[in-house]
C-alpha cells in the first residue's frame, strides 16, 4: 500500500513559466500535500488522476503503474481506479443526487435513470445521510450536502485512491471543522487511501497524515 | 384550399429535413470546433458562417455549380442516379446550407459554456469519450442546441433565394410556401398570398415560442 509520485512538467504561457518537479513516496494512508496557491498542487493532482500529462516521471499507486514516461505508460483517467473530489465538487447539474452518485456504476451512453436505485447507491445515500435529498438537483442542496454527494460519487466504485482538491475551501468556516472530522472518521472507518491537497494549515493539523509541503513546484519538506 | 396545403406540406417536409440534418451535422461540427485548439479554427468558423451573410441567390448559384448536372459533384451524382436540381431534395440541401450556421453557432457557444471540469469528472468516473459526450456535454448543451435548431427551422421555413435557384418553382414538386407567395403575387392573387403569408408568419412565431418553452434549464430544474 503506497503512493510513489515523481513528476516533471513545464508550463509556459505569454506571461510566465512554471516548472513542476515533485517527488514523494509514502506508505501512509492519509497524505496531505500542503502549499500556497500556485505551488503546483492541483497540477500534481491532475497528473495523478490522468487529467493532465506530465513531461516525465511516474505515478504508482499500490504497485500499479498509472503513468511512466520512460516506459510509455499512460493509463487513461477512466481506467486508473482513482477517484477525484474537485474543489467545487463538479457535480453534474442536470442529474439528481442519486443519479450523480450512481454515475460511475453505469457504463455506456446513458445516464442512470431517475428512479433507478442500485443497492450501492442506496448504501451511499444512507452512509452520507443523503436519502432525504436523493431526488434533488445539486443546485437545491446545501454546501455540506454537496460535498457529501461528491464523496459518495467518488467512493461508490471503490477506488484504490481518493484524491481531494481543497475539500473544505468552498465551505463556510463553521461547517469546515465538522466536515474535517467527518472525512477523518470516514477514512478510518473505510480504511481509505486518501490524498488531500490544501493551502490551509488547519487541514494539515486536523487530518494528521503524512505531509508533503510544496512551494514553487518543488517539495520543501 | 388545395393551393395552400400542398406547398405547406412541402415546406414543412423540407424544413424538418433541413433541421434534422443540421442537428447532426451542425452539432458534430460545433463540438469538433469547440475542442479544436488551433489558429485555423476561427478561419474555418468564418467560412462556415458565410451562408449567414452571403445573398441566398449566391449560395444557390454555388449549389448549381457544385451539384448541377455539369457541376463538380453533379456528374458523379448523376451516374449514381441522384438528381438534386429541380427536386425537393435539392430544396432540402439549400435550406440546410442556409440554416447551418444558426445551429452550428448556437451549439458551439453551448459546448464552450460546458464546464470542462464536469467532463474531467466524468472521465475520472470511468467514462469513455463518447459516453462523456452523450451523458455530460450534450445534455448540458441541449438548451442552446434546441434554441439554435428552432431558429434554423424558422429560417428553413422561409428560405427563398437558394431554393428557387436549385429547386425552381414547380407547383406540387418544389414550390414551397415562400416561392408560392412570390408566384401568387406575380399572378395578382393577393388573397392566396395573404393566407400563405399568415401561415408562414404564424409557424415561425410558434417555432420561436417553442424555442423558449422546449428548452429546460437543467441547472435550475429541481424537485422540492
Amino acid at each position: 500500500m503506497s503512493i510513489d509520485v515523481a513528476i516533471r512538467q513545464s508550463l509556459r504561457d505569454d506571461a510566465r513559466r512554471f516548472e513542476l518537479d515533485i517527488a514523494f513516496e509514502t506508505a501512509a494512508r492519509r497524505v496531505v500535500v500542503f502549499g500556497p496557491s500556485g505551488a503546483g498542487k492541483s497540477l500534481t493532482l491532475r497528473a495523478m488522476a490522468g487529467l493532465g500529462r506530465p513531461d516525465a516521471g511516474h505515478v504508482r499507486v499500490d504497485g500499479h503503474v498509472l503513468y511512466d514516461a520512460a516506459a510509455h505508460i499512460d493509463v487513461p483517467a477512466r481506467d486508473r481506479g482513482v477517484a477525484y473530489v474537485f474543489q467545487d465538487y463538479a457535480l453534474f447539474p442536470h442529474l439528481t443526487v442519486a443519479q450523480n452518485i450512481g454515475f460511475a456504476l453505469r457504463g455506456g451512453w446513458l445516464n442512470p435513470r431517475r428512479r433507478e436505485r442500485d443497492p450501492r447507491v442506496v448504501q451511499m445515500l444512507a452512509l452520507f445521510e443523503l436519502a432525504g435529498v436523493a431526488d434533488s438537483h445539486p443546485s437545491r442542496i446545501s454546501g455540506g450536502q454537496r460535498q457529501r454527494v461528491a464523496l459518495a460519487r467518488a467512493l461508490v466504485a471503490e477506488p484504490r485512491l481518493l484524491l481531494l482538491d481543497e475539500p473544505f475551501a468552498a465551505l463556510d468556516p463553521a461547517l469546515r471543522g465538522r466536515m474535517r472530522m467527518e472525512l477523518l472518521a470516514l477514512q478510518q472507518r473505510l480504511d481509505l487511501q486518501l490524498l488531500v491537497i490544501t493551502h490551509d494549515a488547519a487541514d494539515v493539523e486536523a487530518l494528521q497524515g503524512h505531509t508533503v509541503e510544496i512551494r514553487d513546484g518543488r517539495v520543501v519538506r | 384550399m388545395a393551393s395552400l396545403w400542398v406547398p405547406l406540406a412541402l415546406t414543412l417536409k423540407v424544413a424538418l429535413w433541413a433541421t434534422a440534418i443540421n442537428l447532426v451535422l451542425g452539432v458534430a461540427v460545433a463540438f469538433a470546433l469547440s475542442r479544436w485548439r488551433s489558429h485555423a479554427r476561427e478561419v474555418v468558423d468564418s467560412i462556415l458562417t458565410l451562408p449567414l451573410v452571403l445573398p441566398p441567390t449566391v449560395l444557390g448559384y454555388y449549389l448549381l455549380v457544385v451539384l448541377g448536372r455539369r457541376g463538380v459533384l453533379g456528374g458523379w451524382l448523376d451516374r449514381l442516379g441522384i438528381e438534386l436540381v429541380f427536386t425537393w431534395q435539392g430544396a432540402v440541401i439549400a435550406s440546410t446550407l442556409v440554416a447551418f450556421p444558426l445551429v452550428q453557432k448556437a451549439a458551439r457557444a453551448a459546448f464552450e459554456a460546458v464546464d470542462p471540469q464536469l467532463e474531467g469528472a466524468a472521465r475520472v468516473l470511468g467514462l469513455r469519450e463518447a459516453a462523456v459526450f452523450f451523458r455530460v456535454s450534450l445534455p448540458l448543451a441541449a438548451r442552446g442546441i434546441t434554441a439554435g435548431a428552432l431558429l434554423a427551422f424558422a429560417r428553413a421555413m422561409g428560405e427563398f433565394g437558394a431554393t428557387l435557384m436549385i429547386a425552381g418553382n414547380l407547383p406540387g414538386r418544389t414550390q414551397t410556401l415562400s416561392v408560392a407567395i412570390y408566384a401568387a403575387v406575380q399572378a395578382g392573387d393577393d388573397h392566396a398570398a395573404t393566407v400563405m403569408v399568415l401561415v408562414v408568419s404564424a409557424t415561425c412565431v410558434a417555432a420561436l415560442l417553442l424555442a423558449g418553452w422546449l428548452a429546460p434549464d437543467h441547472t435550475r430544474r429541481s424537485r422540492p
